[in-house]
């Protein structure tokens, strides 16, 4: 029985979400199942990468503003929040809080006689997406809290001098300051959490009925065939791709964020590495 | 290992928290976090002597010399490092053994067949009847190798920008003494690219303790391997009964690799300010001014 590569795309191409055919291809591999799987997968690492950034912006913003804090109270949870997250790897976080949330009660909680349920928290879906967004938080506060740090002078003063103080004055030349000297780094930082979403279904969470992310069947492709040259090339491929799409996405916020700028001043994106966390 | 601990079930309390952590199963833990130090003692300087070949082949003036370098350098962008990680261990391994099996099978007949990687058993790396200490010896060795390749081209990336950011001007006096272009490299440019290099090296030896949990998903009997043994619950069959406490054991894993960024973030720290003495940089001049 052999599929022409459209009927292949057709039973694959949603297969990681769990539509279309319920048995991974056994033999017989052809390039095109190994294209179709794989990009079926990434639908995990997108996911994953939207929501985590997302969430992970605004929680990112209180957090930079908490250390910025002169309140200790606020200051020092803040802290410690981005030590332990930046401190420790990314792998170590996900297998922890996978075993955390194994402990929860299986028949689930009752708060305030309203019944929750808790199994849920313990699928890739929900529990990886919370580490990866706590995750994203920290390293992006740090971003953040370095930018604030580095808002000129003279824009604090001309602000006063304009009669601007308090929430006015944060909301108007702080925050979009901030932002525009941190998006460089920030985009960074969005590119190498999309990377890092491909731990997830390596480290504790697992895959139910082989439904998984691009890395995940580029690992079954490699694991089945013994010959790594091709699926691992087809993962690399994808990710170029999203890597590109995302600096691109992220440049234009960076040129709306720069608009007011001379042209020979703005900030441009560099790549920096930020390998595993 | 002590008298005491002759019978796990007859003891209780602290005695009985003291000999399950001397067990035999946990000295072999405590022996693998010696495991995560020997990788990252191996393979810091080796990622460090291949980042600079990288850097000055990059640098270099033949053309394809320098393409091939900054190709090594662009490599480990855009691609998730774990794809490579889980790439090279295998390629390497099947290369190894294609290798081998040029010299040592009849025929030398190409590997991938079908469905199979298939070479003769004497072409095997290690071989079968090896013990296991030899496989979990190669299992590290590729591992090594690895780091080494993938860290090399970060660290490729921050000294080929170090060495565009020693200020012109000082190469340009150091030819018009009349050094050659070896001499320039050796005596000007080399010496003040590192305080530049610094805080890039740095941000990469934290991220390079923090890729050792990845030593687990290559195959090698790391702490998250034994983590996830020592903690799995163990029911009255074992010597030592405990319900599900890999979380703890994870916990003492966050703990160990907090304490141990925090350390290496305070040395970073401090070496930045030795190694900005004498610089013409801000942090250079800072000091001049502090100490005058």
């Amino acid at each position: 029985m052999s599929m022409t590569c459209w009927e292949t795309v057709q039973a694959y191409g949603l297969r990681s979400i769990g539509i279309g055919e319920n048995l991974l291809p056994k033999s017989d591999f052809t390039i095109c199942q190994q294209f179709t799987l794989i990009g079926s997968g990434l639908i995990w690492n997108l996911y994953f990468g939207v929501l985590a950034l997302t969430f992970g912006f605004f929680l990112a913003n209180a957090i930079a503003l908490a250390r910025n804090a002169r309140n200790p109270m606020i200051r020092k949870p803040a802290e410690w929040f981005v030590f332990v997250f930046r401190g420790s790897p990314l792998f170590i976080q996900f297998f922890l809080a996978y075993e955390a949330l194994v402990l929860l009660p299986k028949g689930g909680i009752d708060i305030l006689g309203i019944h929750l349920n808790t199994s849920w928290t313990t699928r890739a879906w929900a529990g990886a997406l919370l580490v990866l967004f706590l995750n994203t938080a920290a390293y992006s506060a740090e971003i953040f809290h370095g930018a604030l740090k580095s808002i000129p002078k003279g824009d604090l003063e001309a602000a006063e001098a304009y009669g601007l103080t308090g929430w006015k004055k944060f909301i108007r030349i702080e925050w979009p300051t901030m932002l525009r000297l941190g998006w460089p780094a920030y985009t960074n930082e969005a590119i190498f959490l999309f990377h890092a979403t491909t731990l997830v279904y390596f480290s504790g969470f697992p895959a139910f009925a082989q439904k998984g992310d691009a890395l995940y069947y580029a690992n079954y492709f490699a694991d089945k065939t013994f010959n790594p040259f091709i699926p691992y090339p087809i993962v690399a491929f994808y990710f170029i791709l999203l890597t590109l799409i995302v600096t691109f996405i992220y440049g234009r916020v960076n040129r709306h964020l720069n608009r007011h700028l001379p042209a020979n001043t703005r900030s441009r994106i560099r790549l920096r590495p930020q390998l595993i966390r | 290992m002590f008298e005491v601990c002759a019978d796990p079930k007859a003891i209780e309390g602290l005695t009985w928290a003291a000999c399950y952590l001397t067990s035999a199963k946990h000295v072999d833990f405590y022996w693998s976090f010696l495991t995560v130090l020997l990788l990252l003692a191996i393979t810091a300087p080796a990622a460090l002597g291949m980042g600079f070949m990288g850097a000055t082949v990059a640098r270099s003036h033949v053309l394809p010399l320098s393409l091939l370098g900054r190709t090594y350098i662009w490599m480990v962008r855009g691609v998730p490092d774990i794809i490579f990680f889980l790439f090279f261990v295998i390629a390497l391994d099947q290369g190894l053994e294609y290798i081998k099996n040029l010299f040592v099978c009849d025929g030398g007949a190409w590997p991938w067949q079908g469905l199979e990687f298939r070479v003769c058993p004497e072409a095997k790396v290690p071989l079968a009847k090896s013990s296991a200490f030899w496989h979990q010896a190669y299992g590290f060795m590729l591992a090594v190798v690895t780091f080494a390749i993938v860290f090399g081209a970060f660290v490729a990336n921050v000294i080929y920008g170090a060495m565009n950011a020693v200020p012109r001007a000082q190469l340009e006096t150091a030819e018009a003494y009349g050094m050659s272009r070896a001499q320039v490299f050796r005596r000007i440019l080399v010496p003040q690219m590192w305080v530049y290099a610094l805080p890039g090296l740095g941000n990469l030896w934290m991220i390079l303790i923090k890729a050792t949990p990845l030593l687990f998903l290559l195959g090698v009997k790391d702490i998250v391997y034994y983590a996830r043994e020592l903690g799995g619950s163990k029911t009255q069959a074992y010597e030592y009964p405990h319900g599900d406490w890999r979380l703890w054991y994870f916990l003492g894993l966050l703990v160990f690799y907090l304490v141990f960024t925090r350390i290496s973030e305070i040395g970073i720290t401090r070496l930045t300010r030795k190694l900005s003495h004498g610089q013409a940089t801000a942090g250079g001049e800072a000091l001049r001014k502090a100490a005058a």
